[in-house]
């Protein structure tokens, strides 16, 4: 009895599966990319936030969705249907925590996916392409964020939303009737939030899922890269396996599973214990519905922008015949764009930090710095002593990629392992 | 690699504490707030403030995106007793805690329409609700007479008047003093009833609060076990890894 | 790193010895258990988030009605709506509720007996409380239309009214019984009910 159950459990799965496998590759795909895509060995804690950052993508769309089907994209409509969601619909308190704090922990592994890169030189070739897909996915994750935190249509959204639509009237000559345009008012309206809601539920995410998977197409074409930055497909044994490759399932899938849990375990504390996270997740003037005629007294971009909102701010003066609120648009711009040319910046002769010289290092170490400064300031007022300190952190911001291909250059790198270690 | 590591994350937690200082209220008036704990657990504390609201502060702020029969339940008062205690506006127990009052008119006697109060917990803090109502005092300069600690040259009439009694401002000592026998409550009397008034308005802030809390803790307890198997799942196969 | 690296194979996802087998098939066993009751406590709050609001369950609480000025062999109008749906009221006068009792003839179900479509209090000739007032839900047991009210002549032998669906042609005595040969297949429901005076009822 015992032997023979399985056995024709297995015979029927083996048939359906021959049936299927004529029919649809799915066996090959399986293969392709779980059962027989060989990961380096040697993946540390900085490979995680790929998966998470998946996993959260999946959470934001699933209680996405589900918002969608009580919240009301109006004017009169939309606060109201927030605080519906939250006290009159069963267990709505707990789907909009999952995707207001979604949002936040998405950008979390996001920056943390994009500093393992940074570290280890994963935007190098061969996988330049991954790197210019991962940046438009970035690109595309802010814009989505953007229009998503108007739609609650609280005092902060509408006045945060109004600063970046007037940030399109810094352009010269048609900056004005853009952001008319942009707003198809006069002032920001249910217009502009209609807008906002049609990109944010349908257009993005259409964009973002074709952008993530073209990211694991073009990953899974060249293969990953690992801390030690070497190739492992150079060395490969008699059946073309790399020596120092493991089969992605079930070694990953079983570490990305655990990964998930505990990953889950931190952000389910935020979700039940502290959803606000102390006005960061959720900001107090959030609490109010939208008020045109009264700004709220402290107006702050949510963290995951502040940085690059302290670098808009940090132009304070004209230059070139501009005026100041143009070159805090082009700064801005300029600083969510620029690391895209990393690839190409890079020309140290070494991929990983761990082979890398001191300059690098210290480059790095002063680039999060200088990052995560700018991310306070951008909560802050600004008064002059902080301005100046993020006008200085802005100028290293630029200049560790500007002088990036001089710095990986003269320094001197260490030898590279023939094998991962 | 860890010692690459360490330098950053000194800098980023100084950062995060720096981060951390900064409130969000930034009050621009710096009155001594007195400390206020809140306690959904104390259903008599939230009844009583349920009440007091219904019948000194629903006439002019509504709590609009909030249920009576909801409140009542959540609240521990049968329904029937509700619709006889504090639903004075002739609407049935299901329904949103308007005020009747019309918000032009509002707007014609106080200069502004009174806000709805739903979030106002949210929006402030329940200690900004406690000391604001426990601060009002009297100013012969202002037009409607009174003045407000916590909210200067405040728009609302002390409707509060009656039961705490007269309270004056001493500019030279910062102190506040209440005028024996003005009121109907006694000053511990009139701290409890705006300890419920505000208890109450946190709970109305975010009604799911407990149920949030009590359900985190099973999610949290089951994640750990979970994590325990996919941890022992993992060491498992990554035996085989060299 | 070992350094007999060459004798190993590759890891291929097998446990080498036996009892490492099973341990990991318990293991995988487990894990998936675990695992499928979290999936299944995850879907609840996505599942319950689809049954009525409370502002549904507010909108859905008892209706009254007042039926002091309806006059017999009248239907109240405007037509109140409980949960959504039309109530309808009549009164009957004498002669109809005699009929009630003896025209049962041309009648699918005239004792009632299909038992949900009825409170207890109802399953009588007159399908009511109180033998006066009929109340129904309008609404059609074949495809959900919402029947007329016919005042005469309902029923071309008895010259009696009742209620035709324009749907489909299907037709309720004043009790709101089906006729047979109709493709209503039971008769109108009645919603539970009661009078809280003399003339107001309460629904729901």
């Amino acid at each position: 009895m015992q032997q023979m159950n399985p056995e024709t459990k297995q015979g029927a799965l083996a048939d359906t599966m021959e049936w299927l496998d004529a029919r649809f590759p799915a066996t090959e795909t399986f293969e392709y990319h779980m059962s027989k895509y060989y990961a380096p060995k040697n993946f540390n804690f900085f490979y995680y936030f790929g998966w998470l950052a998946t996993f959260v993508l999946v959470n934001q769309l699933v209680t996405g969705i589900w918002l969608t089907m009580n919240y009301v994209p109006s004017g009169d409509g939309a606060f109201a249907s927030v605080e519906y969601i939250m006290r009159d619909v069963e267990f709505g308190w707990l789907i909009r925590y999952l995707h207001s704090t979604g949002a936040s922990a998405f950008f979390i592994v996001v920056f943390l996916h994009m500093y393992r890169a940074l570290m280890y030189g994963s935007y190098r070739g061969p996988r330049e392409l991954i790197w210019l897909i991962g940046m438009a996915i970035f690109v595309a994750l802010m814009a989505e964020g953007f229009f998503g935190y108007l739609l609650p249509w609280g005092n902060m959204s509408y006045w945060g939303a109004q600063v970046i639509v007037s940030l399109a009237g810094a352009i010269p000559y048609v900056g004005a009737d853009l952001m008319e345009w942009v707003r198809g008012d006069f002032l920001m309206s249910e217009v502009a939030l209609n807008r906002f809601f049609a990109l944010h539920v349908v257009a993005l995410p259409i964009v973002l899922l074709g952008l993530v998977f073209v990211h694991f197409v073009a990953l899974h074409h060249v293969g990953s890269n690992n801390p030690d930055g070497i190739e492992i497909k150079k060395n490969k044994n008699e059946d073309g396996v790399p020596v120092d490759g493991i089969p992605f399932h079930p070694y990953y899938t079983v570490h990305d599973i655990h990964a998930t849990v505990v990953f889950l375990f931190l952000f389910c504390a935020v979700v039940f214990f502290a959803p606000e996270m102390g006005g960061y997740f959720l900001e107090k003037p959030n609490f109010e519905v939208a008020n045109p005629l009264k700004t709220p007294e402290h107006i702050a971009p949510v963290w995951y922008y502040t940085p690059y909102y302290a670098m808009l701010r940090a132009a304070t003066f004209p230059l070139f015949g501009m005026d100041a609120k143009f070159w805090g648009l082009v700064t801005m711009g300029a600083a969510v764009v620029i690391p895209a040319g990393l690839p190409w910046l890079d020309r140290s002769p070494v991929k990983s930090m761990r082979y890398k010289g001191k300059l690098s290092r210290w480059a790095l170490r002063i680039f999060v710095v200088c990052f995560i400064i700018l991310g306070v300031l951008g909560v802050m007022p600004a008064t002059k002593a902080y301005t100046i300190l993020a006008q200085f952190c802005t100028l290293l911001y630029f200049a560790y990629f500007v002088l990036m291909p001089w710095y990986t250059r003269v320094e001197q790198t260490l030898p590279e392992p023939e094998r991962v270690t | 690699m860890k010692a690459f590591f360490r330098p950053i994350a000194f800098l980023a937690s100084l950062a995060m504490l720096g981060a951390a200082s900064v409130s969000w209220s930034a009050a621009k008036n710096d009155w001594p707030m007195e400390a206020f704990e809140p306690d959904l657990t104390d259903l008599p504390s939230l009844q009583n403030g349920f009440k007091l609201y219904a019948n000194h502060c629903l006439g002019c702020h509504g709590l609009q995106y909030q249920r009576y029969g909801r409140t009542a339940d959540d609240l521990g008062i049968p329904r029937e007793l509700a619709l006889e205690s504090v639903v004075f506006t002739g609407q049935k127990i299901g329904e949103l805690m308007t005020t009747s009052m019309d918000p032009e008119q509002a707007k014609a006697w106080f200069g502004a329409t009174p806000p709805d109060l739903t979030l106002e917990a949210r929006l402030r803090s329940p200690e900004w609700i406690y000391n604001y109502l426990k601060t009002f005092y009297v100013d012969e300069s202002r037009p409607l007479g009174v003045n407000n600690g916590v909210y200067p040259n405040v728009g609302m009439p002390n409707v509060l008047l009656p039961l705490q009694g007269v309270q004056r401002y001493d500019a030279e000592t910062k102190q506040l003093s209440l005028d024996p026998g003005t009121g109907s409550l006694t000053a511990e009397e009139f701290d409890q009833a705006i300890y419920d008034l505000s208890n109450f308005l946190y709970y109305v802030g975010e009604p799911s609060r407990l149920q949030r809390q009590r359900l985190g803790i099973y999610v949290l307890l089951f994640l750990v076990i979970l994590g325990t198997f996919t941890y022992l799942l993992n060491r498992e196969f990554w035996k085989d890894v060299h | 790193m070992s350094t007999g690296d060459a004798v190993h194979d590759a890891p291929t996802g097998e446990s080498s010895n036996s009892d490492g087998a099973s341990r990991r098939y318990f293991l995988i066993q487990a894990t998936s258990v675990v695992g499928a009751a979290g999936a299944v406590g995850a879907a609840w709050p996505f599942i319950s988030y689809w049954s009525p609001s409370e502002k549904a369950k507010a909108l859905g609480a008892p209706v009254k009605i007042d039926v002091s000025k309806l006059a017999p062999g009248e239907m109240l109008s405007p037509i109140v709506a409980w949960r959504g749906k039309p109530i309808f009221v009549v009164r009957r006068d004498a002669a109809t509720l005699a009929s009630l009792e003896t025209d049962t003839d041309m009648l699918a179900d005239p004792n009632s007996e299909v038992v949900d479509q009825q409170p207890d209090f109802a399953v009588n000739s007159w399908r009511s409380d109180r033998k006066e007032y009929g109340v129904f839900l309008g609404v059609c047991t074949h495809l959900g239309c919402s029947p007329k009210y016919v005042v005469t002549d309902n029923f071309a032998d008895t010259g009696q009214g009742g209620f035709f669906c324009p749907c489909h042609g299907s037709r309720f005595d004043m009790a709101g019984r089906v006729v047979k040969g109709v493709p209503a297949p039971t008769n109108l429901e009645v919603p539970p009910y009661s009078f809280q005076s003399d003339t107001v009822i309460v629904i729901g």
